[in-house]
């Protein structure tokens, strides 16, 4: 049984999202991690970046498949993960903590509005 | 409806994560495919590859049907039970399938082994059959058997322990040969891994208790992931991928098994494209570069042309991205792959990555 932690918005893409005053940190679900496998390479936007709600923003791969990432709400990509270029399997470990993805000054908040509830993801990913 | 091996009620009870290959229902991993595949080459795992296609031949003129059907030749077997291994060519020069075949063993004198792919099963049948048909040769495929691989350099020292009774007969098995040992009792030192390792054939009522024996003497279950990056590690081809009906025998990295020394299907054809048609090898890729390989990227080499990578991963043993490639003859040292609109280099090596734990090429 994956985790779903109650305060983040989910993407049906299996992004999460998680708002602070104007910063968005975006992640992957450990239902996602799960069905990926051991990471082994994680590709990040870079600082500057402008990105929109849906853009593909990145990739994760792991030993058997390579996925797309979709930044859940669009803005300026402030902040990418940088010990995931030697470490990517803390996705693996931690996918809502130290397997952050990378950080967003979000453009519209209500965009998150679009995202789910951790319930109605779990409904959905299972 | 998937198909099922004697092990599946295992896999479930073990978690595996379970995946449609070629029409049957298989783990391609247990826990984790890294954790798997250093257990391989550190220890020792086991695969269930029940789902492969085993046939019996039997006749006088089994060695002169395998002779014609086969691209690599039988008469180099030189003992009883030696495994040899082949492309089965169309008159193309295409490759219907990659096989193995074991010779006789003194239990079984009459008895030749196949064992084939799964995903090629009915079509390997059908044309063996059909060409069988001028020979004095009956193929029978064994449906009521299951098969184990075990794998590792602690592999068949494991086994022993397992089966004491034929401890003596395990350790005295030279490489590439197999023996009976009992009513549909077959064991083989041959691998798809690139360790030292033993291939077991049983019969399915036994499989269950064979493997829960191997798991409980410290055996890890592994799933079809590591035995991918396994065998690419190790330079095999996988069918489907690096070996097609349409790509030429000669342009793939079991092109040293063609033997050239025989009247076999598919020869003229070989002879003809060496004579007139496009210089192509397999090499190996080492990504000197961030991200990793998987098929069908393009392949640069600097003033030689382009190609294509055929199979690629992450090599857990390198901790590097690794590929196979297929691509014009030429004498350069690196390439350029397209990995999403990326020009990322990478070192040409020979086509063979890991053997015996041991990392081939300097990193």
């Amino acid at each position: 049984m994956s985790n779903t932690p109650a305060n983040l918005k989910y993407a049906s893409s299996h992004e999460w999202a998680l708002l602070d005053g104007d910063i968005v940190t975006v992640g992957i679900t450990d239902h996602a991690q799960d069905a990926l496998g051991d990471l082994v390479y994680v590709e990040l936007p870079t600082v500057g970046d402008a990105v929109s709600q849906g853009d593909e923003a990145g990739v994760v791969e792991s030993v058997k498949a390579a996925s797309d990432i979709y930044a859940p709400v669009s803005g300026e990509i402030i902040e990418v993960n940088e010990a995931l270029a030697d470490s990517p399997e803390i996705v693996n470990s931690e996918p809502y903590e130290g397997g952050w993805l990378y950080k967003i000054r979000v453009s519209d908040v209500a965009e998150l509005d679009a995202l789910m509830s951790a319930e109605e993801y779990a409904a959905q990913a299972h | 409806m998937l198909k099922q091996t004697p092990l599946y009620a295992a896999h479930l009870a073990l978690n595996a994560r379970m995946v449609d290959f070629g029409g049957w229902d298989m783990p391609v991993q247990y826990q984790s495919v890294i954790e798997e595949h250093h257990a391989v080459r550190r220890m020792s795992g086991m695969f269930d590859v029940s789902h492969m296609t085993l046939l019996e031949l039997t006749g006088p003129d089994v060695p002169a049907f395998l002779r014609r059907v086969l691209a690599n030749n039988v008469d180099k077997i030189n003992q009883p039970g030696k495994a040899l291994y082949s492309l089965m060519l169309n008159e193309r020069g295409g490759v219907i399938d990659d096989l193995i075949v074991y010779a006789p063993t003194p239990e079984q004198p009459e008895r030749w082994r196949m064992i084939v792919n799964c995903g090629t099963h009915d079509k390997d049948i059908a044309w063996l059959t059909a060409q069988a048909a001028a020979y004095r040769v009956s193929i029978v495929e064994r449906t009521d058997l299951a098969m184990i691989a075990i794998q590792g350099p602690q592999a068949r020292a494991t086994v022993t322990g397992v089966l004491p009774h034929l401890a003596q007969h395990i350790l005295d098995l030279p490489n590439f040969v197999g023996i009976d040992v009992g009513q549909d009792w077959f064991i083989a030192r041959t691998g798809y891994t690139g360790e030292d390792g033993l291939e077991v054939i049983l019969p399915a009522s036994v499989a269950d208790e064979f493997w829960q024996k191997l798991i409980n003497a410290g055996v890890k279950p592994c799933g079809l992931g590591a035995r991918d990056t396994l065998r690419l590690e190790a330079g095999m081809p996988l069918y489907g991928n690096d070996l097609t009906e349409d790509t030429l025998a000669i342009h793939t990295q079991a092109a040293w098994s063609i033997a050239w020394t025989h009247d076999f299907i598919g020869r003229d054809a070989l002879e003809a494209a060496k004579a007139s048609g496009p210089q192509l090898q397999v090499v190996g890729l080492i990504l000197e570069g961030r991200g990793v390989l998987r098929s069908h990227m393009k392949v640069t080499l600097l003033g030689v042309g382009e190609g294509e990578t055929i199979s690629g991963t992450f090599s857990p043993t390198l901790e590097r991205a690794i590929a196979f490639a297929r691509v014009p003859v030429g004498d350069v040292e690196t390439a350029y792959v397209d990995i999403r609109g990326r020009q990322v280099l990478a070192r040409i090596v020979k086509p063979v990555f890991v053997r015996a734990g041991e990392i081939l090429t300097p990193l």
